[in-house]
């Protein structure tokens, strides 16, 4: 029993990291119609700078300043190469976000070489802060869990209270009636893509020393965001956030059921040893641990094709 | 106040407006009409820096031409849509707040303006604007607009489908805002409330201006009646 609220604990805190991630993708979305596949390597630029900038400051001015620069960065890319790329339509979109992907993965090896850095959890932080029948939890997993819903309360209220908030939502559903309004929309998107990729860097911030900071870790990252938002349904904020919890904790929960389907069906008399695919029915279900998020997005996509809360038929 | 010249728009290749030239001045109602598909809401959007366009269009001192919707809606004109977009998860008031441009002082028109005139929209000032009928959305669509205390308005079709009280209502709305010192370019394709409240109208046919008159002088045309805008 102990063990499950310890598992389930680390899915939420690995849930909210990946709605940190989901939600300023699928706030992008919306507002350009394509997937920005450049945006898990915001996340990783937010590790490498926190990373840096911790090695002379140590870890608390990067937590600041590190997805304050991830979002300029954001910010300038959204102005002078988005903008213009957007007149070319949809493919041309994709295309230069993937682009925009290596480069970012290229840059990185290039200044920071293949392997790990040391980017590690700051020593305040580096203790067990308490602990539930035998399993210790970190202090620092809980201080992601802290920043993570506290940037999504200030989020929320900035979106749902402010005046600038009110703009936004109409500028991603009538972007062309608020501009004849009087509003400067290209502004009011380039603000949405900073604010959004400054997410993924504070993401990258408080994830990369709780994982690994590598060049790989975009990647790996990105693909599970991109099964969330799916999963979610695309455009919509609810369903990424059902999404992003659902999948964290189905992955970390995952790694430690240390039964199989055929344990699981002999519990209730079936017995599955001699039936098709019996190999696979008696695989370990941490084995498969890694791939359990591709195949829920697989059967959701089945069962709802447009994920668990989407709108759009793209 | 407006001076348009040798106006062409495009859509892709296919150009959809073929060298208009169109007057409003000041404190004036001016209606543009025609068939379905002349060419009257391109016309519009074309002022409202909506489509690609070439020409010349002056506001005051200005050329609009070349300039962002944003700038141009700074400059003093408001445009009501046709169909009429309003922010239907967005309650009320907060569409009324919208229309108001960031940075300007008080204008002629306040949300307690909009509220007085439309007592369904106090009414209703905290529900979605989605809720409200297509008449109510209509109204909300124009005082919208009229927050950003414009110039010049143009209305796209306001009256498109609206039962006669409804109508009746668009009309005193339009009356008071002239009657507040704006200007007004109406867009309209049958004959209900144009003639009655306008100065001058336009009537347009395949992407020109084949009718520019009074009310009275369009009413004596028959054979133009005729010819571009009965059905
Ligand atoms: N987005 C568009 N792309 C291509 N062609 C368009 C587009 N919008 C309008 N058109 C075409 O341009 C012409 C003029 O359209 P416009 O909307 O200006 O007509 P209108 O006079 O406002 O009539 P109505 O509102 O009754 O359709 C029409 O032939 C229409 O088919
Ligand atoms: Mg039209």
């Amino acid at each position: 029993m102990e063990g499950w609220i310890f598992f389930l604990f680390n899915g939420i805190v690995y849930g909210l990291l990946l709605f940190m991630m989901s939600s300023g993708l699928t706030l992008i979305f919306s507002m350009m119609g394509v997937l920005n596949f450049a945006h898990a390597s915001f996340y990783m630029l937010g590790a490498y700078f926190a990373y840096q900038i911790s090695t002379i400051t140590g870890f608390w001015p990067g937590l600041i300043v590190a997805p304050v620069l991830v979002g300029c960065i954001g910010a300038l890319v959204e102005r002078y190469f988005l903008r213009t790329v957007h007149r070319h339509g949809h493919v041309a979109e994709l295309l230069f976000t993937f682009g925009l992907a290596m480069l970012i993965e290229e840059a990185v090896v290039l200044i920071w070489g293949r392997n790990p850095v040391p980017y590690t959890v700051p020593p305040d932080l580096d203790f067990a802060l308490f602990q539930i029948g035998g399993m210790s939890y970190s202090a620092y997993k809980i201080f992601m869990m802290a920043v993570s819903i506290t940037m999504f309360v200030f989020l929320y209220g900035v979106i749902a209270r402010t005046r600038i908030g009110q703009i936004i939502q109409a500028a991603l559903t009538h972007p062309e009636t608020v501009g004849t309004l009087g509003h400067n929309v290209p502004r009011i998107f380039m603000l949405v893509f900073g604010a959004g990729t400054g997410l993924a860097g504070l993401a990258g911030v408080i994830g990369g020393n709780a994982f690994v900071t590598e060049p790989g870790m975009a990647r790996a990252l990105g693909t599970i965001v991109f099964v969330v938002i799916i999963v979610g349904g695309l455009g919509s904020l609810t369903g990424a956030f059902i999404a992003s919890l659902l999948i964290g904790v189905i992955q970390t929960t995952a790694v430690a059921i240390d039964v199989s389907l055929t344990d699981i069906f002999a519990t209730v008399g079936l017995d599955l040893r001699n039936v098709p695919l019996h190999e696979l029915w008696s695989k370990r279900i941490s084995d498969v641990a890694p791939i359990l998020p591709y195949l829920f997005m697989v059967l959701i996509l089945v069962l709802r094709p447009r994920g668990l809360l989407g709108t759009r038929d793209s | 106040m407006l001076q348009v010249r040798n106006l062409n728009a495009y859509y892709g290749k296919s150009h959809v407006i073929d060298g208009i030239d169109l007057d409003v001045e000041d404190g004036q109602i001016v209606s543009l009409m025609g068939r379905n598909g002349v060419g009257r809401s391109t016309t519009i959007k074309a002022i409202m820096g909506l489509v690609r366009a070439n020409g010349s269009i002056r506001f005051g001192d200005r050329e609009l031409l070349g300039l962002e919707p944003h700038q141009i809606a700074h400059c003093g004109i408001g445009y009501v849509p046709e169909n009429r977009d309003i922010f239907p998860s967005l309650s009320v008031r907060n569409n009324l707040l919208l229309g108001v441009k960031s940075g300007s002082g008080k204008g002629r028109w306040s949300p307690e303006d909009a509220y007085e005139l439309f007592p369904v929209l106090r009414e209703r000032a905290d529900t979605a604007a989605g809720f409200l009928s297509g008449g109510e959305q209509q109204m909300l669509a124009i005082c919208r607009t009229l927050m950003g205390d414009p110039d010049l308005v143009m209305v796209d079709e306001p009256t498109e489908g609206l039962a006669p009280l409804m109508v009746t209502k668009v009309k005193e709305l339009l009356l008071e805002i002239a009657r507040r010192g704006a200007s007004i370019l109406l867009v309209e394709q049958k004959l209900t409330i144009a003639p009655e409240i306008s100065e001058r109208l336009y009537v347009m046919g395949h992407g020109r201006i084949v009718f520019a008159g009074t009310p009275a002088e369009l009413e004596a045309d028959h054979a133009l009646r005729k010819e571009w805008m009965e059905v």
